[in-house]
Parts: C-alpha cells; structure tokens; sequence
C-alpha cells in the first residue's frame, strides 16, 4: 500500500520537529529550567547542547542513552527545575527482579493517549463506551494511560491484574504450565467482566486477545473494537486476529510503545496490505530511527532491518537515542505521517537468539 | 519447475499462511520449498471446532477400499503439492534433498508405506485381535460369541512427526479407516511424505476435512499437543520423559533395539553375521526398529569384528546410486556432535571401535556436499561402559558380552528384540520379561515387520476404548 507524502509537507514536518528540538534541548539545559542530571550530563560532557543542537541531525552528538540512568538515579534528578517540588507519577519497565527502572512523568501519558483516540474510528471505539484494560498493571504506564484513554472518550475502564514481570520469571524459570495457568487465571477474569458489565472497547496483548479467544467470542462479547500493543506482531498474528478472532466485526488497532516513547499509531491495516505493519513515533514528542546495528549513527536505506533508535522529547522526558530492544524494517513517511516508519517490529537478533516477550 | 510452497491444510482446504520457512537442498543449499508455517493459535482455533462427522458417514470397509485405493495414488499418481504437481519422481528427489536419504531409501520406504496402505484389512486385523469391521461401524457386536462395545476416545488424532525416515508414516495410516480424522505437525525437513499420503488418500475418495496439516514451529507443536485427547510424537528422552505420565500421549522414542544370542546357538554365530548388520543398517540405521545393542554370551571381540566388516560395505554413495543405503544428514551439526560423543566416549577403557580400521578414512565424511558418518560397531567389555546401551541415527551399535543368566535384567527398555536362541526355558524368561514391545523368535532383523503384529502401541486401543455392554435384548448380529 503507498500514499505518498509530498516534498512540502516531509520538510514541514522536519522544521516542526527541529523547532520543538531546540525548545526541549533549552529546557532540559538552561540553569533556570533543566533537571540536575542533564544540568551536570552536560558540565560533565563539555559541551553545550544549547549551543550544538540545532536540528535533529545534530542528535548523533548525544551518545546512547543508558536506561541504567533510570534505574540507578534517584527520581529527584530527572525533575526539571521550574517543577521542583511538583509530585510526579512513577512508571516502570523492564525488570524481574531487583530496583526496576523507573520513568517520571506528569502529563505526558495524557497528551500522548488524548492525540492517540483523535484518530480512532468512533464507529469502533463508540465515544461514551466502556473498556476493559487486560495487560500489564501496576506501576505501567499504559495502566494509566488505557484509563485515562478511556475517561477522556467519555467511558470508564474495567481492569484485570497483570503482573507482567512474575509471568517473564515464569518463563525464564521454564515453569511454562504455571506461566499458562496464570495467563488463563487473567484471561478467565475478563472474560468474566465481559459477561457481565457492558463493554466494547478492549486494550490488550496479541497473546492475551488469542487466549481470550479460547474462552469467549469476542465480537459476540459486545467488543467492537481492539487497541493492541506490549508484544510484537507478525502479519499473520494480525491476519488471524482481524479475520478470525474479530471475524472483520471487531476493529484491530495495533501500537507499538513502551513506558520510555510513548505510543507510535500504526498505519491503517488492510488485508490487501497482507496485514503488514508500520508505525509512526508520535513525532516531534518522539522520534525513531531505523540504524545500522554496527554503526548506530547511521540509518539504513528504506526498506532495510535495522536496530530501532528511540529518541523522547517533551518537556517532562528527554531521552536521546536510546537503542530499544528490538529490530525493524525502515519504511517511507505515509499519509498523516510525514516522517519515516518502522515496520515487522521484532525482538532485536530474533533470527539467531530467543527473546523472553513473555505470554502476557 | 519453480519452487512449490507446501501448504497449511485446515480440515483439507489450503490456508496461504504469510508466514513461511525456506526448505534447502541439504547437498547444495538451494531452495527446494517454500514451507507455510500455522501461528499456534490458529491450530488451538481449529482443533476447538473439530470433530469425527467428515468420516462418520462411511463403513470401516469403505475406508479400508478407499485406502487401497491411495496406496496406488501414493505410487503413480501425480499429486498437487500446494501450488504445484508432484510425480513419484518428484517426490523422490524434493525428499531426498531436503532430508538426506538416497534415492534407494525413499523407494524403499515408499514400498514400505504402499504395503500400509494395500495391507489396511490386515492391520487393522492385528491391531483389534480380529475383530468384525462392522463392530467399528455400530460401535457394537460380538466377538467370538460375547457382546462387545467400543466408543472412540478422542475426536481426532494428532501426529507430530520427525524428519528421520519417511516410514514412520505409517503409524498413523490405520487412523483414517478407524473412522478418526487426522491433525498432522510434519517434521521440518520432511514434510513431503505425510503431504503425499493425505493427497493419496483423498484422491481416493476420502473426504479432505479428515485432514490438517500444520507445518509450525516449536510453539505451534505444544499447542497442538495442548489440545489433542490422543496424540503420537516423536523424539528424545526429554519427549518420552515429558509425557510418561500422560495416557493421551503415545510417545515415540529412541528404540534401543537389540539382539540376543543364547548360549545354545552362539557357537553359530557367524551365521548370523547378515542377520546382526541388517538390523543395524537396513534404513540408514535411521529407525527405532534398527538394532542398536547385541548382546552375547561370549566371543563378544570376534562378533563385533565380523558385523564391523559386514556393515563397512555401507558406505557413503552419491543420492541416485542404486546401492547406497547410508543417509546423508540433512543437519550436518547432528553429525559432528554424535561423531565427537562417540570419540568421547571411547576415552574411557573398557570399549572398542572395531569399525575404525574398516573403513575409508574417519568416521566423519563429506561427499557430494553432505555430511555422512561411517557405521561404526564398537565391543564394550560391560555394560557400565558410558557407550553401553547408547542409540544414534546412523548405523551405530555396541557387541556386550554378557552371561545369559543376567541378560535379561541387563537389557531395558527395548522397541524390538531379535532372540537367537531355541533353549525352551530361556524363551520363557523372555516371554515374560516387561521390557520388550516386540519380540522376533529366530534369526529375523530387528526391522523385518509383519502386517498383523502391531508394535509401538496399538493404535485401535489408542483410539477406542471398550465399553462394557448388557442388553435387555441382544441384539441380531
């Protein structure tokens, strides 16, 4: 499927997404608003990002961000100046055991979800209708965030408890029929809420939607459209989905995100696309790169694997060029979306090691 | 030809999965299939919805004709493979490239398989002890003269399958004509097989939905076994571990077949020579019915010697050489890591490899780019050498002389035993001795097989289960 996007509206997009560069780099590095920790990055550093960042092709000065930072760091550090003393929300990732890491935030999560349900279809996702949250919870971003996305289309949201990180534990203990007894003990309560309450909007995993599959039509359970996102997803997962578990009644909205970028949307999925898929950051707040592996500050061409780049930029949030865990092919700007696209997003080396995604 | 892509069958129809694995030649790396691959959920889907009513409509009689019928299909016939036609020629080289075997094995198998197919009546004969296929249409009748009732178990039967020899096939033929559809997981090189016979059998009139076919991945096998009340799989020890516990589970194993000498013929043994190297190379020394242990009361060195010598004539030749009977690897690190147990092994005194003289160069070889290993008969002292009892694909075996009084509590576990011994009592121990599935009384291969003897368990048993029955009224037979 192409849609082009033209020359005018790519440079467009180019020159919004340096113009909010240079306000977010002056933020985080001015004495009067930044966070300690980039304040003394930079003393550290030598160098002046104020003064060297320009656009965001400048960015491959700032060397690979170290998620260790959001794990060693005490969150105070990561507090801009001109909020000091405001309470944040905490968020983690990652992790089975030990000091997780951790993400502050106050609003960001809000914006990114409020931008998000603008472009979803309200045939599919009824304004005033109730959803059901069946994915990670606890201290998880997208706990919040499936809320929030909820309330703000005028519903409220029915949740299952799902501890993500005992199910990965489970899975690198090779207890793989506690694993799956949990994921029915999870799957078995939404089904149950969906028996009883009315609801037609869900948020939930590929696996977690397959598994619910076993016990309960979805359609039929009054679900009209599903937001999907946590794992990755090949183009069959989709294809069975779309035709099979929501038998073309129910809508399929995959995401691709995580507690650090956000939420980047997904191209419209088609069969006649043979149910590829591409998403886009939600730039300038985020931006991704597809890079060569071996020398990261290079992009592959178009329509090449490459290891995904994640750069985050908001006024709550910035993390320069944080290589994710996973691999992906570089794809063109395309309809809405006037900047590159990441598509086949899969576990970084999933051709040659096994990655614990988790059953959830 | 372009390059077939073997499909997914759901209950018989095509599903072009987007999902697909590349099926290499293992002697040159070119690509001989495209094979589409079934995502796990997909297969638990399916399996959910299926049931016994695509065959329901037919007498076991039917189905028996129908399946003599393919047998011939199976032979002759050209055959779709998904997007494309298969002669018996085909199938003989795409099987042969991606696995391995010669040419002279797959014509073996493929005689081996066509005598299921025209041999139903008398398997089923030997699987149900003679009972009336009527029994199986009414679910009830009599048998010599006492009311009987059967109810089937499960409403399909799954097969994982391996990749080691087409023959296997076999063990899951008998499914169709007991009136139980088929949920097939074929092995990763060897798709080819399992796919030809369902073709044959539909080409014969038995209705597609009685079978699926579910090329997948590890994940996609754990969800079939999941969901299947009855299953056969095939594997290691793990798998045999796994599923000791299970009764819905009939796991098929390392054989660790063996022959037994007694002491009343072993002054013989050099006539038995043929007997011992068929056993262990008949089929490229690739199935759990080849023998992998021979126990002796003595002259243990000159017996393994002799068979070393005998099973030196199999050696390496090119895929079409009508001759060859060793089978290339079609994973060749296979090769290196039984080559390098075996070397490891052997630093433990106490065993010989009587084979490495006889032979041409080591055990390990590369010919036409494929990696083979050379038969290899090793003499252990005792049994609490570390290659005692060991079992490899190729034609591999240990000569362990042992007194005859402690054979038996010795062997373990056995598929197959070929006795050698007319001594009455010692033929009593071994009767009644647990641990032997099959027993061959006399001087036959472990891999001569008879229609009528079922071995690695009984499918009918499997698939069926007695009812006990009383009527107000009998019923007219």
């Amino acid at each position: 499927m192409s849609e082009p996007v033209s020359q005018e509206r790519i440079d467009a997009a180019k020159a919004q997404l340096d113009s909010h560069l240079v306000d977010v780099i002056n933020w985080h590095f001015s004495p009067e608003t930044g966070s300690p920790f980039w304040l003394e990055w930079a003393a550290n550093a030598g160098w002046d990002p104020r003064q060297e960042i320009k656009t965001s092709d400048d960015l491959i000065k700032f060397p690979h961000f170290q998620d260790e930072w959001l794990r060693d760091e005490q969150n105070e550090r990561w507090v801009p100046k001109q909020w000091t003393g405001r309470p944040f929300v905490v968020f983690e990732t990652g992790g089975t055991t030990g000091m997780p890491k951790q993400r502050i935030g106050w609003d960001d999560h809000k914006f990114d979800y409020e931008e998000f349900s603008d472009h979803l279809d309200d045939e599919f996702f009824p304004k005033g209708g109730n959803w059901l949250m069946l994915g990670p919870t606890g201290p998880r971003r997208l706990r919040l965030a499936i809320e929030h996305l909820a309330n703000h289309r005028g519903g409220s949201c029915y949740h299952v408890d799902l501890d993500p990180r005992w199910v990965k534990r489970l899975i690198a203990d090779k207890d793989f029929e506690a694993a799956k007894k949990y994921k029915r003990h999870c799957v078995e309560q939404a089904a149950v809420i969906l028996k009883h309450r009315k609801i037609s909007c869900l948020f939930t995993t590929p696996l977690l939607l397959e598994a619910l599959d076993e016990l309960i039509n979805v359609p039929d359970a009054g679900i009209k459209g599903v937001f999907c996102g946590g794992t990755s997803m090949t183009p069959q997962t989709v294809r069975f989905s779309v035709e099979e578990v929501l038998d073309n009644r129910a809508q399929f909205v995959p995401t691709y995100g995580n507690t650090l970028m956000g939420l980047a949307c997904s191209r419209p999925i088609s069969a006649a696309d043979k149910y590829s898929i591409t998403y886009h950051a939600p730039q300038p707040r985020a931006v991704l790169r597809v890079v060569n592996p071996d020398k990261t500050e290079e992009t592959v061409p178009y329509g090449e694997w490459g290891r995904v780049e994640l750069t985050t930029l908001t006024k709550e949030f910035f993390m320069p060029r944080f290589l994710e865990r996973d691999e992906a092919i570089r794809r063109e700007p395309f309809g809405r979306f006037a900047w590159d696209g990441v598509a086949e997003v899969r576990p970084f080396g999933a051709l040659s090691s096994t990655t614990i995604e988790g059953v959830y | 030809m372009s390059i077939p892509t073997i499909p997914v069958l759901r209950k018989g129809v095509e599903y072009a999965s987007y999902d697909h694995v590349e099926l290499k030649s293992v002697r040159t790396g070119e690509v001989i299939a495209r094979v589409a691959q079934a995502n796990a959920a997909l297969i638990k889907r399916d399996l959910r919805r299926l049931d016994r009513s695509c065959l329901a409509g037919f007498s076991v009689t039917e189905l028996v004709a129908m399946t003599k019928e393919a047998g011939r299909h199976f032979m002759e016939s050209t055959l779709p493979v998904g997007d494309q036609e298969q002669t018996p020629t085909d199938y003989i080289h795409q099987l042969s490239e991606t696995s391995g075997l010669p040419h002279s094995l797959v014509r073996r198998n493929m005689a081996k398989i066509h005598q299921v197919f025209t041999e139903m009546e008398t398997i089923l004969a030997g699987l149900s002890r003679g009972l009336g296929l009527d029994v199986l249409d009414r679910l009830y009748g009599q048998q010599n003269g006492i009311p009987v009732a059967y109810f089937p178990t499960a409403n399909f039967l799954s097969v994982v399958l391996p990749s080691n020899s087409p023959g296997v096939n076999s063990l899951w033929m008998p499914s169709i004509s007991l009136k139980t559809p088929l949920v097939l997981k074929p092995g990763r090189e060897e798709p080819w097989t399992p796919l030809r016979i369902i073709q044959s059998f539909i080409a014969a009139g038995v209705p597609a939905e009685a079978f699926s076919f579910y090329p997948t991945d590890h994940e996609g096998s754990g969800a079939l076994m999941e969901v299947s009340k009855r299953a056969l799989i095939f594997g290691d020890v793990s798998t045999v571990q796994k599923y000791a516990s299970n009764p819905g589970v009939e796991v098929h194993g390392p054989g660790w077949s063996k022959i037994i000498i007694g002491n009343d013929c072993i002054e013989n043994w050099r006539e038995y020579i043929d007997v011992i190297a068929t056993s262990i190379s008949a089929n490229g020394g690739r199935s759990c019915i080849n023998a992998s242990t021979v126990v002796v009361p003595k002259y243990g060195r000159e017996i393994a010697e002799a068979v070393a010598r005998k099973v030196a004539e199999v050696f390496p030749r090119g895929p079409e050489d009508p001759d060859a009977i060793l089978s290339g690897f079609a994973n060749p690190r296979m090769a290196e890591m039984m080559d390098a147990a075996i070397d490891a092994g052997l630093q433990t005194a106490g065993a010989v490899d009587c084979s490495a003289d006889k032979h041409d160069g080591p055990r390990k070889v590369e010919r036409d780019g494929c990696t083979y290993l050379h038969p290899t008969i090793l003499y252990c002292a005792s049994w609490d050498h570390p290659m005692a009892g060991k079992e490899y694909m190729f034609p591999f075996a240990q000569v362990i002389e042992t007194p005859q009084a402690e054979m038996l509590e010795k062997l373990g576990q056995s598929l197959i035993v070929t006795a050698i011994t007319n001594d009455e009592s010692f033929l009593q121990e071994i009767m009644a001795c647990p641990h032997i599935d099959r027993l061959n009384v006399g001087a036959l291969p472990t891999s001569h097989v008879e229609w009528n003897q079922p071995h690695e368990g009984n499918l009918f048993e499997f698939l069926y289960r007695r009812r006990s029955i009383q009527w107000q009224h009998q019923p007219a037979s």
